[in-house]
């Protein structure tokens, strides 16, 4: 679970409710970052990407190992979605370019197969004990603010994640790459035709998507502490996320982000244990009301 | 379907099972993991049906596995239930029950929605167990003190306490599991759950409901499950609540890939091969947790390199050793064959070959006379208008020709007609029923349906196979659940494949896997899966595209023949062949009507010159 945690002793109040609210918007902006990464891939290349929670988690480790060295909280975020998205480009050309034209089952089974070595090798490295980083030393503590005390760390965390999906849209609806990008969720055979090396793009979109879960993986640590299997339930949610929103869509991977954090986290504030019944019930409902998302149309299957 | 004779695989099974506890202690397996791997053999069984046979990879069996188990162990436990078996098959049961809620949300989608919504729900299920149900199930301590089964057959007593006699017990669970799949997969279900796997369009278009038997396959991969999960309890002693863990379906799904899905038995070999590794590289070279990791990567590699799994590469390497063989007497065979138009000449003196519908399909209703009619059809694509307002009608009988310049809309239009697409006007009446808003498989077991444009076949299959499909539609309706009949022994099924078979001059090549045949032959094979659902009207899309001047002429004779007691409407852009072939024409030119008259009117016509030519000169 990304951040989620139950209301204290129970007793439900204003600003209890409030303070879960705020912590449902920055649970949803980091399944938002996740997702859009797991979309834009799926979209572009049409392999869903089984190990996309891996890549959560490697980027928390890397980014803990860096931190580890340097000391330093930036250092830590470059290192963790810079090592990431090499991962990702590496595993897009050695291995899943090889599988474009095979079954999306086999596309299913390398990515899951890749998922657990990730997992098991950083397990093998680092042990399973969770490792913690701290919030850079202006950041933390807790900031007042109107009746209620907030720690500081997940207010910038909102903050910077917004940042990272600006950045994020920012690269793909305003640059030539972008344009491509979106061309090739649309039709990705005749951005081909059009003389466009979709190989490329490929491995570039992969990197980025990869680099959005790995970039999570590092800002989220000094609110979650990691552990290898962390990224199981990123990735869980994540495909709820998706399913809510619709396969392809940007724009829906960040609004069913940020339904899916509320729903996670107003209903933590009741019983934790339902968080995930909840979770599905909303899904269920827009299987059933809309079954390509509320934002995706019905292209890719 | 799968092989000729029927209870080899039965009996070598069993032969299998009884030798297993005397030879695999030798090879360093431990009685509980011969155990073991029995019961995640039969939780794989079901998961071949759905996976390996209908293409539906969920990651989500952890639930049923789950339930079927705790519902058990639950039984037995807590509510004191006495007859040990009877809970595991209520266990079951429930695991079906909530299989079939479960596949009525999960297979709302295909493909990876659907591996992603089954993740979904699994989770779910783990996390009820834990929190709102723990008084039930333990939560995380699980349910302790699972009896073993004792059977009193008055005579003398069956104790199934020790390692050595819970192996018979579970073997002789997983031998009845795997007769019961064999029956499935050879049934007429199990040839409809092939044809699903390699194309669900066209299994649809034939006339199978597909959303029902892709349900069934659901349904019967939570009850292996379900029973499975009821016998680890047993085997345990206690109900473990990892039965929930995703790890748990995940497992599965690598088993079931390393030992070759669609084959039934890949799960039992997948899972020898990962407890075995597992044992050996904790116990023996002490690995540690590492041994995930080992398999992770073992697992992978296998993925990339060995398509089929183990069971796929040793089928692959006997086809190597006897391929050879093979091929060569395919060649020689294939010398002595008689060229195409001389067994079509030879075939066309023989006698006609009537392809009739069975007595279950609806009979026409009212007035007799015009099969098809078409009242101001229209379909728009956002702004686009592909058909404005067509107003089409088609006599019982008729030859029928549709032509038009590219774009014109006549896919469209015959996509409508199928009920394919649904208009945005107009309404569609065939032999007196108002069949606007149908779906392409009701619309197909009244009697209309179409050949496709760019063929649409089973490809995995054989030519006889993908005949069979389309017949089985026929004869038995939309859905049936006779699963444990021969997919033989069906009445009529036999003669009507190979009277289809004869008629679009395929018999001789019954037995090659669709994906061995020349284009020619696959276009002929595309009209007869159409032809063998005995449809009162045929609409052909094209044909004649991308035949040689030979084939095109040969196929203008088969359309010929098939004609007889048939409404056909064809489109095409070969005009000479297709004004040989038809009746009547109607040219469609920017959705509409252009002028509809006999082939000598259309030549002679200056708007259908026009039209093609873009401006004729008057001479």
């Amino acid at each position: 679970m990304v951040c989620l945690e139950s209301a204290d002793d129970g007793v439900i109040n204003w600003p209890t409710f409030v303070s879960q609210c705020f912590n449902g918007l920055v649970l949803g902006a980091l399944l938002a970052l996740i997702s859009s990464g797991l979309t834009i891939i799926y979209g572009t290349l049409g392999v869903l990407n089984l190990a996309h929670g891996a890549m959560f988690m490697l980027g928390g480790y890397a980014g803990w190992v860096a931190y580890t060295y340097t000391g330093s909280f930036i250092a830590a975020i470059i290192a963790g979605s810079l090592f990431v998205m090499l991962v990702g480009v590496v595993m897009e050309r050695v291995i899943i370019s090889h599988f474009y034209t095979r079954p999306h089952e086999d596309q299913l089974l390398v990515t899951f197969g890749l998922g657990i070595v990730f997992v098991e090798a950083v397990r093998f490295f680092f042990g399973s004990l969770s490792k913690s980083v701290p919030p850079p030393p202006p950041l933390a503590g807790i900031t007042p603010i109107g009746f209620m005390f907030y720690p500081t760390y997940r207010l910038a965390l909102l903050g910077i994640v917004a940042v990272a999906l600006l950045a994020l849209y920012f690269v793909l609806y305003r640059t030539r790459l972008g344009m491509i990008v979106r061309a090739g969720i649309e039709d990705s055979v005749m951005v081909d035709s059009l003389g466009i090396d979709v190989y490329k793009v490929f491995m570039l979109v992969f990197g980025i998507g990869a680099m959005a879960a790995g970039f999570a993986g590092i800002v989220n640590a000094p609110v979650v502490s990691i552990a290898p299997d962390v990224g199981e339930s990123v990735l869980v949610q994540t495909f709820v996320v998706v399913v809510i929103g619709g396969v392809g869509s940007f724009p829906g991977a960040v609004l069913g982000g940020l339904i899916a954090g509320e729903i996670v986290s107003i209903t933590s504030m009741f019983n934790p244990g339902y968080s995930y019944v909840m979770l599905f019930a909303a899904m269920t409902l827009v299987l059933v009301l809309r079954p390509y998302g509320l934002l995706g149309t019905a292209g890719r299957e | 379907m799968r092989n000729q004779r029927p209870l080899v695989i039965e009996t070598l099974t069993a032969i299998g099972l009884i030798a297993a506890p005397f030879v695999l202690p030798y090879l360093g397996f431990a009685p509980t993991t011969v155990n073991r791997i029995l019961i995640w053999g039969l939780f794989g069984i079901g998961f071949d049906i759905l996976f390996g046979f209908t293409g539906l990879l969920s990651f989500g069996q952890s639930a049923f596995f789950g339930t079927g188990g705790m519902v058990a162990a639950y039984l037995l436990t807590i509510m004191n239930f006495p007859h040990v078996m009877t809970a595991v098959f209520i266990g079951a049961i429930v695991a079906a029950v909530v299989g079939y809620l479960v596949g009525l949300i999960a297979l709302r989608r295909t493909g990876i929605y659907f591996a992603m919504i089954t993740v979904a729900i699994a989770e779910v299920f783990y996390f009820v167990e834990f929190n709102p149900l723990s008084a039930y199930t333990g939560g995380e301590n699980g349910l302790p003190g699972v009896p073993t089964p004792v059977f009193n057959l008055g005579f003398t007593t069956l104790n199934f306490s020790s390692d050595r006699s819970l192996y018979g017990l579970l073997a002789f669970c997983y031998f009845i599991g795997i007769v019961i799949a064999l029956r499935i997969v050879r049934s007429p279900v199990g040839a409809v759950l092939s044809a699903i796997r390699d194309n669900p369009l066209r299994a649809a278009a034939v006339g199978h409901n597909i959303h029902g038997y892709k349900l069934t396959a659901f349904v019967i991969a939570a009850a292996y499950a379900g029973f499975a999960g009821g016998l680890l309890g047993i085997m345990q002693g206690f109900m473990p609540p990892e039965a929930f863990n995703f790890d748990t379906s995940g497992q599965l799904v690598m088993q079931t890939a390393i030992g070759g899905a669609g084959t039934l038995f890949g799960p039992l070999v997948g899972a020898t091969v990962w407890l075995y590794l597992s044992d050996f590289l904790q116990t023996t070279l002490h690995l540690g947790a590492t041994w995930k990791l080992v398999l992770g990567i073992v697992f992978v590699l296998l993925v990339c390199f060995l398509r089929h799994g183990l069971i796929g590469g040793l089928v692959d390497l006997a086809r190597l050793a006897t391929g050879n063989a093979q091929h060569r007497k395919a060649v020689e065979t294939a010398g002595h064959r008689v060229a195409p138009s001389a067994a079509l000449a030879a075939e066309s003196a023989a006698p006609i070959i009537h392809l009739t519908p069975s007595p279950r399909r609806p009979k026409p209703v009212g007035d007799s006379s015009t099969i098809l009619q078409a009242e101001g059809l229209t379909k728009r694509f956002g702004g686009l208008v592909a058909n404005d307002g067509i107003n089409f009608s088609v006599r019982c009988g008729e030859r029928r020709g549709i032509i038009g310049p590219n774009g014109a809309g006549k896919s469209t239009f015959f996509k409508m007609l199928t009920c394919e697409m649904r208009p945005s006007e107009g309404r569609i009446v065939f032999e007196g029923r108002d069949i606007t808003g149908m779906s392409v498989t009701e619309v197909c077991q009244l009697g209309l349906t179409k050949s496709y444009q760019v063929n649409q076949l089973f490809n995995r299959l054989t030519v006889r196979e993908n005949a069979t499909i389309a017949v089985l539609a026929e004869k038995r309706g939309p859905f049936r659940l006779d699963l444990l009949r021969h997919v033989g022994s069906v009445e009529g099924v036999t003669a009507r494949v190979d009277d289809t078979l004869k008629v679009v001059h395929l018999a001789e090549r019954a037995d090659r896997p669709v994906s061995e045949l020349a284009y020619g032959e696959k276009r002929r094979l595309e009209i007869g899966l159409a032809l063998a659902t005995a449809p009162s009207l045929l609409l052909l899309d094209e044909p004649l595209a991308g035949m040689s001047p030979l084939e095109r002429v040969e196929m203008v004779q088969l359309l010929k023949s098939i004609s007889h007691g048939r409404t056909m409407i064809i489109i095409d852009h070969d005009m000479d062949s297709l004004f040989e072939l038809v009746e009547r024409v109607t040219v469609l030119q920017e959705g509409r009507v252009l002028v509809e008259g006999t082939p000598a009117e259309i030549k002679g016509n200056a708007a259908v010159q026009e039209a093609y030519l873009g401006g004729v000169h008057a001479a």
